[in-house]
C-alpha cells in the first residue's frame, strides 16, 4: 500500500456522480487509505475531446499527470480516478505518451509553457485495483461489519476500465468486483453482460438506440435474480438508474432495480450511514426488506 | 601490409555483378569496378549483367586463363545463394577453388540502403576488404565423408508415413519414430477429406499397415528422440521407447485386456476422441491403431496407482503380453538424413473468452467436430448436442486465432475449407440450417473454389464478418435457450444476431508445442511464427539450413493432406538423393592444430561443441577430427597458446580483411593485435 493516494475526482464526481465522490472518500477514510486531492485539476478530456484534437486533448489530461508528479514530489503516490473516463483518459495518455517520443516532447513544450513538466513517473490507478491488490480483499473482508448475507449483487463494469487496457483484471470477463462482492459476503450474480456497454452519450443522443442498450442490461441483470447492480462508472450509473421508467414504459417491461456505486455497497458492508454513503442522493433506493439481510443493526444505517 | 605471409604474385580478378536492378539501382557498380580496379594486385576489374549466368560465369574463366589470374572475387548476393556456383566455375578454369571470395552487395548493401553515394562507398570498402584478404588465401582441400545409408524420420502423420513409404521402397532402410502410441496423427482424427470427400481413414489407414510390416521400415511409436550428435550422413541419434507396459511383440491387438480391466467404465478423457469421451487405463487409441498393440496408462490404472489390482486385464491376456515391470529402452542408431514432419497443434479456443469455448458446452472446435462426424467417434457418427439433441442451427466461425493480430496474425489455410466440409457433413448429418461466418473466403487448390460453389448451392449460408462474440444472453425469447452468434454483417452493413445451437470454431494451426525443443535437438531454425524454417522458401522448401536435415508437412506451416504429402514426396526424394550419392564434400573451413605449440592444456576438448578433439595421449598434443568439426571456431578462440588455426579464418586473413575496410578511414587508429 502507498502512504498516500493523490485523488482525481473529475467533473462527474463533482455534480451527477457526487455520491460516488462521497461514498469514496468515506470508504477509503474508514479503511485508512490516504486520499490527497489533486490540487487545481482540470477536466480530463474524457473522451470526446480526443476525436477533436488529438494534440490537445493529451495536453490537457497531460497537465493533472504533470500536476500529480508537482505534488507527489519525491514521494511514490498513484493518481487515482475513479470515474471509468478519466480513468481511461489519464491511462490512454500514459500510455501513448511513453511510445510516441515526439509526442511527449511537443505535449511537454506545451506544458512548459505554464510551468509544469511531466516525467511519466505517476502511475494511473482505478479504486477498484487499489482496493484488490494494494489494499487486499482480505483486509476488506476483516473489516467487513455487516457481512451483507443473501444480497445478490450483478458487479457492471462497464466499457473502460479494462478496455484497450486490461491493467488489474481480464479483459473479456472481469472478476475484481465480484470478487469485492464476495469479500462483504454477499452473492455475486453471474450474468454475461457485465462488459456490454450501457449506451453511453446515446440515451442523450439517439435516445432509442441508448434506451435499447440499457434495457437489455437491466432486463438481464433483474432475470438473473439480482437484488442491485453495483457500478464503478458514474455515466453508467446515470443511464441504468434514471430511465427505468422510460424503458417500462415504452418496451412494457417491469424493471425496477436499483443501481448503486460499488463504494456504496461496500460502505454499506462497512457500517457506515446511508448519508455518509450518499444513499440519500439515488432515485431508487434499495430497500432493506428486498435485500432481506440482518435485521437489526443494518437497518439503523438506513 | 602485404609484405610478408602470402604466396607469391598475386594477380586478382574482381567482378562486380548488377543482379538485373537489384544492386545497380542503388549501388553505382560502374564506379565501384573503376576503383577496384586501382587497388594492389587488381589485373582485371569488371561489372557485368548477371555475373551467376553462364557468360557471367565463362566472363571469369576466360580472364583466369587470360589474364593469368589467380584470385578471383565477385561482389554480387549471399554467399548462401552462390558461393558454390562461383567455386566451381574457379575450378573448371583450373584454379583452387579457395582462392575464390565472395562480397555480399545485395542483402548487405543495395537491399538495405537507398542512397546511391552512401552504398557505393560501402560496397568499395567491402570490396577492397576482400582484396586485402585474398592475398592470404590457400589452396585447400575438400574432404570426403561416406554417407550413411539409412534415414531417421520423426513424426508419423501423414507426411511422416509417405516419406518413409517412399524412402523404404527405394530399398533404402528407414527409422520411423513416433511419440503418440499410434501412426496416423491428425488425419487418423478426419472422417472425411475435402474437397473430394473420401475417408480418410480409407485412404490412410492401407498405408499405416504398410509402414507397419514394410521390410524396410522400423517403427518406434510411443517414442521420442533424446539427443542427436554427428552432422550430415552421419548422424548419431538417442531414441527413447516408452514403457507401453504391454509387449510389442506378443501383443496381437484381440483388446479382450480392454473388456476385461476392472473399470466397467471409461476413467479418462480420450485423448483421439478431443476428450469427447473416455477411455480405460488399458486401452487402444483406435481399431486401426498402427501398430495394433494396446498400452496401459499408468496415471490411472490401479496397478500402479496402489498396486492392489485384480489384475483381470493379465487373466484376459492369452498371450502374457503385459507387463507392468516394462522400463523404458534407450536405442542408438545411425542414419545418413533426418527428415523431420513433426506436424501442428490447433489453436487453443480458451485464448479467445469471447467465443465461449469451455463456457458454453455446445460451443465445439472444428477438430472435436471432425470426430462427432465419425462413424467411428464417440457418438457413432450421429452429430449431438451434449445433451443428446440433435441441433437445428449451427454456426461455424472461421478464422478462430487466425489472421489476428493479437493471437496469431498468419492464415491457417485450411480452415476455411476444412469449414465447408464440415458444413457439408453437418448439413448431411442432422438436415440443420448452417450458417458460416468468414472474413474472406480463401479457396485456392484444385477443386477447391468448386466445392464452394456446390455449398453455396446446398443452400449453407454465408455471412461476411468477424463474430464478435458468442452468448447465451437471450434479447428476445426466440433466442432463449440459445446461443447467439453476436456479428456484424459487412454486405449488408448491420450488427447481426444469430441464435443457433452448435457452435463450431474453425481453429487455426499453431506450431507445435514441442517445435523449439525439436529445433534445438535437430539444430534447426524455426521462422518468426515458430514454424520450422525451410532453406529457402521457394527454392528448397524441404531442406533446413542443417545439411542432411528435411522438413516436411504441417511442421513447416499450415498446410492440408495433398501439400503436406507432396511435401513429403520432396522430402524424401531429397533424402534419398542425399545417401544415393554414397558420399559428401565437407567445407574446408575446418580447424587444425599447429603441433609444435599445442601445449596439451586440454582446454580445447572441453569446449568443442562437437566432440571433435581428442588428445593423443602419447605426443600430450590435441588432435581434430577434421569429419567432426564444423568450423565453428570456438576453440581457435579458446586456445591459450593460439596453437589452433582455421582453415579458412585464419587470423592473417581476418586482419588484413579488416585492414582493407579501414585502409581509406584515416581516422581509424587501426593496429595489428
Amino acid at each position: 500500500m502507498k502512504k498516500k493516494y493523490i485523488y482525481y475526482p473529475g467533473c462527474s464526481l463533482r455534480s451527477t456522480g457526487i455520491a460516488y465522490d462521497e461514498s469514496i472518500r468515506a470508504v477509503f477514510e474508514k479503511l485508512n487509505i490516504a486520499l490527497e486531492e489533486l490540487e487545481d485539476w482540470n477536466c480530463c478530456g474524457a473522451t470526446s475531446y480526443f476525436s477533436v484534437d488529438e494534440g490537445d486533448a493529451f495536453a490537457l489530461a497531460s497537465r493533472n499527470l504533470a500536476l500529480a508528479e508537482q505534488q507527489m514530489g519525491n514521494e511514490d503516490f498513484d493518481i487515482v480516478a475513479p470515474c471509468s473516463a478519466c480513468y481511461l483518459v489519464l491511462l490512454k495518455t500514459k500510455k501513448i505518451l511513453e511510445e510516441n517520443k515526439d509526442l511527449y516532447a511537443q505535449i511537454n513544450l506545451k506544458l512548459q509553457k505554464v510551468n509544469l513538466n511531466y516525467e511519466g513517473k505517476v502511475k494511473v490507478r482505478h479504486p477498484i485495483d487499489v482496493l484488490v491488490n494494494d489494499f487486499g480483499l482480505d483486509n476488506l473482508a476483516k473489516q467487513v461489519k455487516f457481512p451483507l448475507k443473501g444480497f445478490k449483487v450483478a458487479s457492471y463494469y462497464g466499457c473502460q476500465i479494462v478496455r484497450p487496457y486490461s491493467m488489474f483484471d481480464d479483459m473479456y470477463n472481469p472478476t475484481t468486483l465480484d470478487r469485492i462482492v464476495k469479500a462483504l459476503g454477499a452473492d455475486p450474480v453471474d450474468w454475461p453482460l457485465k462488459t456490454r456497454c450501457c449506451g453511453g452519450s446515446l440515451t442523450g443522443t439517439i435516445q432509442e438506440a441508448g434506451l435499447r442498450m440499457n434495457r437489455f442490461l437491466l432486463q438481464k441483470a433483474q432475470e438473473e435474480g439480482a437484488n442491485v447492480i453495483i457500478t464503478c462508472c458514474p455515466l453508467c450509473q446515470h443511464n441504468l438508474e434514471c430511465y427505468q421508467e422510460r424503458i417500462n414504459k415504452q418496451f412494457r417491461e417491469e424493471i425496477n432495480i436499483p443501481v448503486i456505486y460499488f463504494t456504496q455497497l461496500i460502505g454499506i458492508a462497512l457500517g457506515l450511514s446511508s448519508k455518509e454513503l450518499g444513499l440519500n442522493r439515488l432515485f431508487k433506493k434499495p430497500s432493506l426488506k428486498r435485500f432481506a439481510v440482518q435485521k437489526g443493526e443494518v437497518a439503523n444505517a438506513w | 601490409m602485404h609484405g610478408n605471409g602470402h604466396n607469391g604474385n598475386i594477380r586478382i580478378g574482381f567482378y562486380v555483378c548488377h543482379c538485373g536492378h537489384n544492386i545497380a539501382s542503388v549501388v553505382d557498380v560502374r564506379q565501384v569496378a573503376e576503383y577496384v580496379k586501382t587497388l594492389p594486385g587488381v589485373v582485371v576489374s569488371r561489372d557485368y549483367k548477371y555475373m551467376c549466368s553462364d557468360p557471367g560465369q565463362e566472363l571469369i574463366q576466360k580472364d583466369i586463363k587470360e589474364n593469368n589470374l589467380n584470385r578471383i572475387i565477385v561482389a554480387s548476393c549471399s554467399p548462401l545463394l552462390h558461393e558454390h556456383t562461383f567455386r566451381r566455375a574457379v575450378e573448371k578454369a583450373g584454379l583452387n577453388p579457395f582462392y575464390f571470395q565472395m562480397v555480399n552487395i545485395r542483402e548487405n548493401v543495395s537491399w538495405v540502403h537507398t542512397e546511391t553515394e552512401p552504398a557505393t562507398e560501402k560496397a568499395k570498402d567491402l570490396a577492397r576488404a576482400a582484396v586485402h584478404r585474398v592475398f592470404y588465401h590457400k589452396a585447400l582441400e575438400t574432404k570426403k565423408v561416406r554417407i550413411h545409408p539409412d534415414v531417421l524420420i520423426v513424426g508419423g502423420g501423414i507426411a511422416g508415413i509417405h516419406a518413409a513409404l517412399t524412402i523404404a521402397n527405394a530399398g533404402k532402410k528407414v527409422y520411423l519414430v513416433e511419440k503418440e502410441p499410434t501412426i496416423g496423427g491428425h488425419m487418423a482424427k478426419f472422417d472425411k477429406t475435402f474437397p473430394t470427400l473420401d475417408c480418410a481413414a480409407c485412404i490412410l489407414t492401407p498405408k499405416m499397415s504398410q509402414v507397419k510390416s514394410h521390410p524396410n521400415i522400423t517403427l518406434w511409436t510411443y517414442s521420442e528422440v533424446t539427443k542427436v550428435d554427428g552432422f550430415v550422413g552421419n548422424y548419431k541419434v538417442t531414441v527413447r521407447r516408452k514403457p507401453r507396459y504391454v509387449n510389442e511383440e506378443l501383443c496381437v491387438g484381440c483388446m479382450a485386456c480392454i473388456e476385461k480391466c476392472v473399470y466397467k467404465e471409461g476413467k479418462s478423457l480420450d485423448e483421439f476422441n478431443e476428450g469427447l469421451s473416455k477411455r480405460k487405463p488399458i486401452y487402444i487409441p483406435f481399431p486401426q491403431a498402427t501398430p495394433q498393440v494396446v498400452l496401459i496408462d499408468p496415471e490411472t490404472c490401479i496397478e500402479f496407482k496402489s498396486g492392489k489390482c485384480k489384475k483381470t486385464c493379465v487373466e484376459a491376456c492369452d498371450r502374457k503380453a503385459i507387463d507392468f515391470k516394462q522400463q523404458e529402452e534407450i536405442k542408438e542408431i545411425e542414419v545418413g538424413a533426418v527428415i523431420i514432419s513433426t506436424g501442428f497443434k490447433t489453436f487453443d479456443a480458451k485464448r479467445l473468452p469471447y467465443y465461449g469455448y469451455g463456457k458454453y458446452p455446445n460451443v465445439y472446435t472444428s477438430l472435436e467436430v471432425e470426430r462427432l462426424v465419425n462413424a467411428a467417434g464417440p457418438t457413432g457418427g450421429e452429430v449431438v448436442l451434449r445433451d443428446g439433441s440433435t441441433p437445428k442451427a449451427i454456426g461455424i466461425i472461421h478464422c478462430v486465432g487466425s489472421r489476428d493480430k493479437k493471437t496469431n496474425r498468419w492464415c491457417s489455410k485450411v480452415c476455411c475449407m476444412y469449414s465447408l466440409k464440415l458444413a457439408h457433413l453437418l448439413m448431411e448429418h442432422t438436415g440443420a440450417e448452417i450458417y458460416n461466418f468468414y472474413i474472406d473466403m480463401r479457396t485456392p487448390g484444385k477443386g477447391y473454389e468448386e466445392f464452394y460453389d456446390k455449398l453455396l448451392e446446398e443452400n449453407v449460408h454465408f455471412i461476411r464478418g468477424r463474430v464478435a462474440e458468442v452468448t447465451d444472453c437471450a434479447s428476445i425469447p426466440d433466442e432463449q435457450g440459445k446461443l447467439i452468434i453476436r456479428v456484424e454483417d459487412t454486405m449488408i452493413g448491420i450488427v447481426r444476431r444469430i441464435p443457433v445451437d452448435m457452435v463450431v470454431l474453425a481453429v487455426g494451426l499453431e506450431p507445435h508445442e514441442d517445435a523449439q525443443e525439436v529445433r534445438r535437438l535437430f539444430n534447426i531454425s524455426c521462422s518468426t511464427e515458430g514454424f520450422f524454417l525451410e532453406r529457402h522458401p521457394k527454392l528448397a522448401p524441404v531442406d533446413t539450413f542443417t545439411d542432411g536435415i528435411f522438413i516436411a508437412g504441417a511442421c513447416q506451416g499450415p498446410k492440408d493432406i495433398p501439400d503436406s504429402v507432396a511435401q513429403a514426396g520432396a522430402a524424401a526424394a531429397q533424402a534419398l538423393a542425399l545417401i544415393d550419392k554414397g558420399d559428401v564434400e565437407l567445407e574446408p573451413n575446418t580447424a587444425y592444430v599447429v603441433q609444435e605449440e599445442c601445449s596439451g592444456c586440454r582446454t580445447c576438448l572441453t569446449i568443442c561443441p562437437y566432440n571433435a578433439i581428442s588428445r593423443d595421449e602419447e605426443k600430450q598434443k590435441a588432435f581434430i577430427n577434421e569429419a567432426l568439426c564444423k568450423g565453428c571456431g570456438t576453440c581457435v578462440a579458446a586456445c591459450p597458446s593460439g596453437a589452433i588455426k582455421q582453415n579458412l579464418f585464419e587470423d592473417e586473413m581476418i586482419f588484413s580483411e579488416i585492414y582493407g575496410l579501414f585502409e581509406e578511414k584515416k581516422n581509424i587508429e587501426f593496429t595489428n593485435a
